[in-house]
């Protein structure tokens, strides 16, 4: 089965509306949402519509700290335009959709695959995997082959022999990579709400679990207007620069 | 090296419905089968199963990922189909197209081999190398016992346990802290752990070449880190220091895939190819008539040269091979329109500039016909032949291009187009510019010769245009 893993959709429903798109067009049947499903865009309720059906059916989401900064009274820990961008999401979001939130995990397993937001070492710390140091700590906590994650949002994809020699490696989109089980992996899938790579596509990723096969992807999408649509929402306009320069 | 445990594997053991048909090879790392596709199959086919244990060699294990995940990404003629592979879970094992040929390591026992043949080996090897390259593969074990030929005299590469994918994950990157290669074939940069670079497949294509040409290997047969780090800043002998009559163009070439720094090899595959194929148009160096290796003072100043030179980690085989293609300028003499001659050369300025490394063919084609005697066999012919590569030079000199970059090749054939498109194919030309002049009636008609070079050719064509009212036209 065609597996989509997609993460930090931050409420950019027109982002994921093309991912979406684009891994059916593909014969995805299934989706894993690996956290931060809100924050920073302007739709937060369409995009919980979306997740909440496809939950319901075979997907998984599990928890970002976005979405557990919804669910609480103060966001006071986080930076000043992700806690302007979460105190606009708190105030319009119905309270199912807030309860939704606050009943998802923070990490799934299957199949020898862990789905985690941040990392595996601790999951509810939100530290980042920006290199081959924290993707050897992350491989090395958990029994699972292959680990998918976001929070960062720039793609990545790390492996490590049972020695624990951990490389790093930079994917492009459209290459069908082999993820062998002969070593561990840990896939950054980026972002596909909020790149911060220097495109501003949307980033998401396939996994054919019969051949284990991964394959990144970068989807074009109308983020001018959905830039335009932060503006004139009252979110923080540094929000809307971030969609238009993928940075 | 431990005695070989006793096999599990024998004539008649069925793999995956695979069955097992003759053991045709036992090495370090793998023993090589002939097997029977399930439900038999029309196509023979070798099962090769990695050798694995306490005992064995922990790089098995590894070659065969390696190989797992580059050979199902390679198509053509000039590597093995895959066909399937078992994972680690079970047996693991790889299952490819049985080469019918003959392995250019059989070719050792009766070196040195004519000049010709070396050469004609050289170029269909180093094409298959440029197809290879094509499709983002380093092979980086390059050697006769990993060269094959088909029937039909095509090279074909196999095993690529050590090869660099440059869209796919290195599985050797962090894997040895020894350089990954074969003593005697082993390229500098691979010698200082780079492995992102198709230049270094030449200089083992040229390891091979100046071996079947002299008998005797250039940097030996070394077997320590230390000794492999030699051919850093030693150079080979000359070819003509071993052997008297050795030409002085095949000594030009392969002592340029011998340099060092791989910036002063041919920067492709097709252009080592190139060379092979056109002995005639290599431009002589110092170094083609060279008699004495280089003294240790020049090779010790290149050596601290390409240390300074950072590697770089971004570098990817496309963006290589982009940077240094064969472009060839296919040239209409008959025509007289100035503008379009000129509007050609400017596209050619354009391609030339941003392809620092390009070099480009220019090719006329004289028209023989279909039937009939052959015009060049006469005196007339000749003639004819020597204008062409006058009347090329002449076309091609505001180009300014230093010649080692530019060739002139006038060919002799009943349909010009079919011709432009086979010299481009054999060649590995990345890009044919040709001119069109205007759409008359008559020319659609009866087709023009780029149209039939768009339509044919297998690489990017270019076709340049002018506006006809603007011509001052001599006729």
């Amino acid at each position: 089965m065609i597996v989509a893993l997609l993460s930090d959709v931050h409420a950019n429903f027109e982002a994921l509306s093309a991912c979406l798109e684009h891994a059916r067009a593909r014969a995805a049947e299934r989706f894993i949402f690996l956290g931060d499903h809100v924050g920073y865009g302007p739709d937060p309720e369409r995009v919980l519509e979306v997740l909440t059906n496809l939950v319901g059916g075979n997907g998984i989401a599990v928890l970002g700290n976005h979405d557990l900064a919804v669910t609480q009274r103060s966001s006071a820990s986080m930076q000043e335009a992700a806690r302007a961008a979460i105190d606009w999401t708190r105030k319009r979001l119905p309270a199912a959709q807030i309860d939704f939130l606050a009943g998802l995990p923070l990490t799934a397993e299957e199949g020898g695959r862990l789905y985690v937001h941040a990392n595996a070492w601790a999951p509810d710390r939100w530290e980042y995997i920006t290199g081959v140091f924290d993707a050897r700590r992350s491989m090395r906590a958990t029994p699972n082959r292959w680990t998918f994650c976001g929070h960062v949002h720039t793609p990545a994809l790390y492996h490590m022999t049972d020695d624990g020699r951990t490389s790093a490696f930079v994917p492009q989109s459209g290459v069908r990579i082999p993820l062998p089980v002969t070593r561990r992996w840990l896939a950054v899938v980026g972002s596909v709400g909020q790149p911060r790579d220097g495109n501003p596509a949307a980033s998401y990723a396939l996994f054919d679990d019969e051949s284990a096969l991964l394959t990144f992807f970068r989807v074009p999408y109308d983020y001018a207007s959905v830039a335009r649509r932060i503006r004139e929402s009252g979110l923080p306009t540094g929000l809307a620069m971030r969609l238009e320069t993928g940075a | 090296m431990t005695t070989p445990p006793r096999h599990r594997f024998q004539p008649g053991t069925v793999i995956d419905g695979y069955r097992l048909d003759e053991r045709i090879h036992h090495g370090s790392m793998a023993s090589i089968w002939r097997v029977t596709a399930p439900g038999g199959g029309p196509t023979p086919l070798v099962m090769k199963i990695p050798r694995l244990g306490e005992a064995e060699d922990p790089a098995a294990i590894v070659a065969f990922e390696v190989e797992v995940m580059i050979l199902p990404t390679l198509s053509g003629n000039h590597t093995p189909r895959y066909v399937a592979a078992g994972g680690l879970a079970a047996q693991p094992y790889i299952v490819m197209e049985w080469i019918d040929g003959r392995s250019l390591r059989a070719q050792l026992d009766r070196m040195p081999l004519p000049d010709e043949e070396v050469a004609s080996v050289g170029a269909r090897v180093a094409g298959a190398l440029h197809d290879i390259h094509s499709q983002h593969v380093i092979h980086l074990d390059v050697k006769p016992s990993n060269v094959m030929f088909r029937e039909s005299g095509e090279a074909v590469v196999i095993d690529f346990g050590v090869s660099r994918h440059d869209r796919l994950p290195d599985l050797l990157a962090e894997e040895f802290r020894i350089p990954i290669g074969t003593g005697p074939y082993i390229s500098p940069e691979q010698v200082r752990r780079i492995r992102n670079d198709p230049r270094s497949d030449i200089f083992a294509l040229g390891v091979v070449l100046y071996h079947l040409s002299t008998g005797e290997r250039p940097f030996g047969n070394p077997t320590s880190v230390a000794g492999l780090r030699r051919r850093l800043y030693r150079s080979p002998s000359p070819p003509r220091a071993l052997r008297e009559d050795y030409p002085e163009w095949l000594q030009e070439i392969v002592l340029k895939c011998l340099e060092v720094d791989p910036n002063r090899r041919y920067q492709t595959a097709a252009q080592l190819a190139f060379e092979l194929q056109h002995p005639d148009r290599v431009v002589l160096t110092e170094a083609a008539a060279r008699r004495r290796r280089e003294g240790i003072w020049a090779s010790t100043k290149r050596y601290f040269r390409m240390l300074g030179e950072e590697p770089d980690p971004r570098q990817s085989v496309a963006g290589h091979l982009a940077r240094a293609p064969i472009v060839v300028a296919a040239i209409d003499l008959a025509q007289r329109s100035e503008a379009l001659n000129e509007a050609m050369r400017s596209n050619l300025r354009d391609i030339l500039r941003a392809a620092p490394a390009a070099r480009l063919a220019c090719v006329m084609v004289l028209k023989t016909s279909r039937i009939g005697m052959d015009v060049t066999e006469d005196e007339e012919g000749r003639n004819l032949h020597v204008k062409g590569l006058v009347d090329l030079n002449h076309w091609a000199r505001p180009l300014g291009l230093p010649p080692n970059r530019i060739t002139y090749h006038v060919l002799e054939a009943p349909d010009a187009g079919a011709a432009i498109v086979e010299f481009a194919e054999s060649n590995h030309v990345a890009q044919v510019v040709v001119g069109s002049r205007g759409s008359s009636t008559l020319r659609r008609y009866l087709g023009s010769v780029s149209s039939q070079v768009v339509a044919l050719a297998n690489c990017t064509v270019t076709v340049v245009k002018t506006d006809d009212r603007s011509e001052l036209a001599e006729s």
